[in-house]
């Protein structure tokens, strides 16, 4: 169970040019929503019945008064809002470095057979691995600081951009290479023209899905002797069994996962409005 | 705007052999394209036509052979040789002015220079309503009209067009075939054209190459004048509904034909 969620965590399919945006599929939402009270009420009723104690399961509204409490006083010496602060920040910065050197990467895997030759093993090779597996090694040789939070999120997301940028550079329209060709195109200006831009939709599609996989190493990442994160808040409470706000840190890390999907799949509507029509 | 009568595109018993194939791409062919000529060169596919075309634009290099614009030699591709693409070949995430001034941000004309002149050009090929449109909410027609502005924005010395209204519907292409000779007119650009559409290929041509497969070579080279006659002011339908343009059109149609069953009889 613990491998096959593991391999879940870091599956990474290949990334086709996503389909997912048909205009037949557009909204399934109110479905959703009507999911989500379900489960919501289905909580709340085994709760209601007082069958299961709340140290395995607390209540919907023990949850929601903690979230005031961690809201306002605060738990573990940090408010909620401390705690995503510090998460944050460290995903903002894992993910700002992962684009700005797996894209180059990709690159260079795309074009050159050397680099690929090279890199693409690399790659290959330390992607399966879960995090929670070299996460010692990283402490042992980047010690217990920021260092090593930051940079377990960012090898969680370096790969699906890198390989994604490489699909979608090897994918690019021949005769769009030719046509900036013809008119006397520089090498860089291929890429910087052509190249980069008709990656982009694979791109965005290595950033989403690394962006999942780094968000899901946060826990992990903050085993680290962290004083403060989401990650850090769930298992502090874990460990004092404070299920509520255990329970608390699950459903906020799982919200803001889903926010970060609906905002890059509206910037990739924004940013590649032509898939599919061109 | 080119210089002297020597101004010319020749090509210069050019071979093509991609390897692990039994018959050469294209075999001896030897072409000139003078000054203010619009060469198709028409032939069924497998007859070399494309890669004729990509050897001129510089895609590919001949096994055997030279080509010489205007005196110097092409080893690749370059901004005097415009190319049109069979599949318009745009930027999906350009506008159509941006698309057009492409070629010149490409040569480091600043942006008030380039959209003065992809403007200019828009207004040629009759589409200057639709500067600030997206490309992929444009028609076949009028992606293609795109793809010749952006081509012809560059000012090239020769326009190298690879079967450019191959994809469009019969009543378009006409249309366009009658843009395109209006437009030889307005510019005096030489143009190397491809096709396999016969009627397309008499009435625009003014030398007209007929080519064959295995090996891939010219079979043979005809003078016209009936593209000249529409610049000059005759309508389409006169032209092509006359006997001569009739009786040229049913000529080609049964070399082409000679040649592509060059094994059944009586075909």
């Amino acid at each position: 169970m613990s491998a096959e969620l593991t391999l879940g965590e870091h599956d990474f399919a290949a990334p086709e040019r996503v389909q997912d945006e048909a205009p037949q599929s557009r909204r399934p939402l109110p479905i959703g929503v009507l999911t989500i009270l379900g489960v919501l009420a289905l909580w709340w009723g085994i709760t209601a019945t007082g069958l299961i104690q709340p140290l395995f399961l607390p209540s919907p509204q023990a949850v929601l008064a903690k979230l005031w409490l961690v809201s306002t006083k605060g738990y573990m010496d940090a408010t909620l809002w401390q705690h995503l602060g510090a998460s944050g920040l460290r995903i903002v910065t894992a993910l700002l470095a992962a684009v700005l050197l797996a894209v180059p990467v990709g690159v260079a895997i795309g074009l050159s057979r050397v680099a690929r030759g090279v890199l693409d093993p690399l790659i290959e090779l330390y992607r399966p691995i879960p995090p929670l597996a070299y996460l010692p090694l990283v402490v042992i040789w980047f010690g217990i600081g920021e260092l090593s939070k930051v940079l377990l999120i960012y090898l969680a997301i370096f790969a699906p951009i890198a390989i994604a940028t490489a699909t979608g550079v090897r994918n690019v329209d021949q005769t769009r290479i030719r046509a900036a060709l013809s008119f006397g195109a520089t090498r860089w200006q291929l890429i910087r023209h052509v190249i980069l831009p008709s990656a982009l939709p694979d791109i965005l599609t290595g950033i989403r899905i690394g962006l999942g996989t780094g968000w899901s190493t946060l826990v992990a990442a903050e085993l680290v002797a962290a004083t403060r994160g989401l990650g850090f808040m769930v298992q502090s409470a874990a460990q004092f069994l404070v299920t509520d706000v255990v329970v608390l840190g699950i459903l906020v890390i799982a919200l803001i996962a889903f926010a970060l999907e609906l905002g890059l799949r509206a910037l990739q509507r924004r940013l590649i409005p032509w898939q599919g029509r061109a | 705007m080119t210089a002297a009568h020597a101004a010319q595109l020749i090509v210069d018993r050019v071979s093509v052999r991609y390897p692990g194939t039994a018959h050469a791409a294209l075999h001896d062919v030897s072409l000139t394209i003078q000054p203010e000529s619009l060469v198709v060169a028409l032939g069924p596919s497998g007859c070399g036509k494309t890669t004729l075309l990509n050897l001129v634009a510089g895609f590919i290099k001949p096994t055997s052979g030279h080509i010489t614009l205007d005196g110097q030699p092409v080893d690749g591709p370059g901004a005097e040789r415009g190319v049109v693409f069979q599949d318009d070949a745009l930027l999906p995430w350009l506008n159509v002015l941006d698309n057009v001034a492409f070629g010149l941000q490409l040569r480091g004309l600043d942006r008030r220079e380039r959209e003065v002149r992809a403007r200019q050009v828009l207004q040629q090929v009759d589409l200057q309503g639709y500067a600030g449109r997206r490309v992929w909410e444009l028609s076949g027609g009028m992606r293609q009209r795109v793809g010749l502005a952006r081509a012809l924005a560059a000012d090239p010395r020769v326009l190298l067009m690879d079967e450019p209204f191959g994809a469009l519907d019969a009543f378009i292409r006409e249309q366009m075939q009658e843009l395109l000779l209006r437009i030889w007119r307005e510019t005096g650009k030489r143009i190397l054209l491809i096709t396999h559409d016969i009627e397309e290929a008499v009435f625009l041509a003014t030398d007209l190459v007929l080519m064959s497969p295995g090996p891939g070579r010219i079979v043979e080279r005809l003078s016209l004048d009936f593209g000249q006659r529409y610049a000059a002011g005759e309508s389409a339908r006169s032209i092509k509904s006359d006997p001569q343009f009739i009786a040229t059109r049913e000529h080609v149609l049964a070399r082409v034909f000679a040649h592509r069953q060059p094994h059944t009889s009586g075909a």
